[in-house]
């Protein structure tokens, strides 16, 4: 974990909004899946990192896919090729990819909550069959419609994963959110992982309840240290915190993946 | 060798630079950022008697060169404080601020009476001026009477040196500073976060779950500047200077402006190795302008 300049090898538009950009790094051999980095704005009127999930992490580049929400995501959206950015990571907790051994694995990744997943898949598919490995990987990922261009789906594809692509108008793949997707496709899981809007991430959770499947789901929130001592990013869990003492964890130091099961959302 | 110790309350520290309460966390979350036995002091989050839970989310909001935080003073209370966080503390040689927060002065007072008994601390610095907690907090630091009557109480039960931490949000800074000299601080600290208020103009909401929150980072540096100007000069007890420093410079100017320790605050979070950068940039600027002892720089401006 440390803060470090990084350089921008390339830039892609995917679609409206959301783009893809590969950094060269030091610390990407040290990242894990569902792990974070903060990326720090060219501006100094902008001082705090903004979290941003680790799509892939191969060699000495960091793959970032992000949605532009702001001014500080609009000028890293702006930036070009070989210039460099200040980035601080990796941090938090990332997947648990034990959590998926011998099992059957669904992926549940709504619009932009798919970057968080990539690199999940990636680790997961090169272990399937093995005995600490998973049975199967299975992706679904949903969109909003046909015009997101089913941004990452070759990705997870490329990766081993079998992949059922959803939207919500029906406009491209099967028709609904992720969950009826996967009903739809006749998908089943023992284990799923998700990462997603807040309102797909609370309908994981209730659907892992009512049949009995454990989910592990990353969540986000505004941050400002990205490291544990502001506890600006909390969120409320169930039993009381090992490290707060209270109900409620640091989603960018106890998360941000949590067992769905451990948070109240 | 430049010399860059001061001493306060009788406490000699290794060079003038520490951290703000509730940016730093215990010190433990920043360790493998610098190294903690090189600053000054670690001054930590607010500790009460027992755990708080602090306010819903979101608690922190970036605005133009700052930052607003409420986070509502969640901490694990004073028993694991000192079991965990105090104990980590004690591998590094290096003084120990200890912020204490209370929602009555009953509060105030059973925190001290507990904190002020472990050795490890060196000060205990009372936060009257938290402004994201409904009760205690800002209640007592924005009226002098009820700061002089704070400050006596935990004044009566402390065995280490205090500081009252102050607010701007008062008129004037001076009287407040005056009221916690009055009532025997050994120390006053300022300044803490302005209240502040940030709309999102799109959905109609608050953007921070407590509607307000403390406003901070170098958009306020200024302010802060003249503060512990003002306070300075209107109190014979040491200040200890904080609000938006960014690098070295605004910390010196801090020093000039009358404040004998400073506290680096949000710009922890955009730079996590600033306090040393802060220290080597101070010993630079001494060697340059052939300043002894930094200590001589202290109030150069009254």
């Amino acid at each position: 974990m440390k803060k470090c300049r990084a350089e921008v090898v390339s830039k892609r538009k995917l679609c409206e909004g959301i783009y893809d950009i590969r950094l060269k790094t030091e610390i990407a051999p040290e990242a894990k899946s569902g792990q974070f980095i903060l990326v720090f704005p060219n501006d100094p009127s902008k001082l705090l990192g903004r979290p941003l999930c680790i799509c892939e992490a191969e060699g000495e580049e960091i793959r970032i896919v992000f949605r532009v929400s702001g001014a500080g995501t609009e000028g890293l959206a702006d930036i070009d090729i070989n210039k460099e950015i200040m980035i601080e990571g990796p941090l938090g907790n990332g997947w648990d990819l034990s959590a998926a051994a011998g099992k059957e694995v669904l992926l549940l990744c709504g619009g932009i909550g798919a970057p968080a997943l990539l690199e999940l898949s990636k680790r997961l598919c090169r272990m399937k069959g093995k005995t600490d490995g998973p049975q199967n990987v299975r992706a679904v990922l949903g969109y909003r419609d046909s015009s997101m261009n089913a941004f990452l789906s070759q990705d997870f594809k490329d990766s081993g994963a079998d992949v059922v692509i959803a939207t919500d108008d029906g406009s491209a793949g099967i028709k609904g959110n992720v969950i009826e997707a996967a009903d739809k496709a006749l998908i089943g899981a023992d284990v799923i992982f998700a990462c997603g809007p807040m309102p797909m991430l609370e309908a994981v959770k209730e659907y892992s309840e009512k049949n009995g499947i454990k989910a592990y789901i990353s969540l986000e929130e505004r941050m400002a240290c990205g490291v544990g001592a502001c506890l600006g990013c909390v969120v409320k869990t169930t039993e009381k915190d090992s490290h707060s003492h209270v109900n409620n964890a640091r989603i960018c130091t106890e998360g941000p993946v949590f067992d769905a099961s451990e948070v109240v959302l | 060798m430049r010399d860059m110790s001061v001493s306060l309350c009788g406490i000699k520290f290794r060079n003038p630079v520490t951290c703000a309460s509730g940016t730093f966390g215990s010190g433990m979350e920043y360790s493998g950022f610098l190294d903690l036995g090189k600053l000054g002091a670690v001054t930590t989050k607010g500790v009460s008697v027992t755990a708080w839970e602090g306010n819903d989310t979101p608690r922190v909001a970036e605005t133009p060169s700052g930052m607003m935080n409420a986070i509502g003073l969640q901490n694990p209370g004073a028993e694991v404080f000192i079991k965990r966080d105090l104990a980590f503390l004690k591998n590094f040689d290096v003084p120990v601020i200890v912020n204490v927060c209370g929602h009555t002065e009953e509060e105030y007072v059973e925190a001290v009476k507990i904190l002020s008994e472990r050795e490890e601390i060196a000060m205990l610095e009372i936060n009257v001026s938290c402004p994201n907690v409904k009760e205690g907090g800002i209640a007592f630091g924005t009226d002098a009477d009820s700061l002089l009557s704070i400050t006596k109480a935990v004044k009566q039960v402390s065995k280490k040196p205090v500081i009252m931490k102050l607010s701007p949000n008062v008129t004037d800074i001076s009287m407040m500073a005056r009221a916690a000299e009055e009532g025997g601080a050994d120390a006053v600290s300022l300044i803490n976060t302005f209240t502040a208020m940030k709309i999102d103009i799109y959905r109609r909401r608050f953007v921070l779950a407590n509607r307000t929150g403390g406003l901070s980072g170098p958009a306020i540096h200024p302010i802060a500047v003249r503060m512990v100007y003002e306070a300075s000069k209107a109190v014979k007890i040491p200040v200890i200077g904080m609000g938006g420093i960014a690098g070295w410079e605004d910390a010196v100017e801090m020093m000039m402006a009358g404040a004998s320790l400073v506290a680096v605050g949000m710009m922890n979070f955009h730079e996590p190795g600033l306090m040393m950068d802060i220290i080597n940039g101070m010993e630079a600027y001494m060697e340059k302008t052939g300043i002894e002892k930094i200590s001589d720089i202290i109030g150069c401006m009254h």
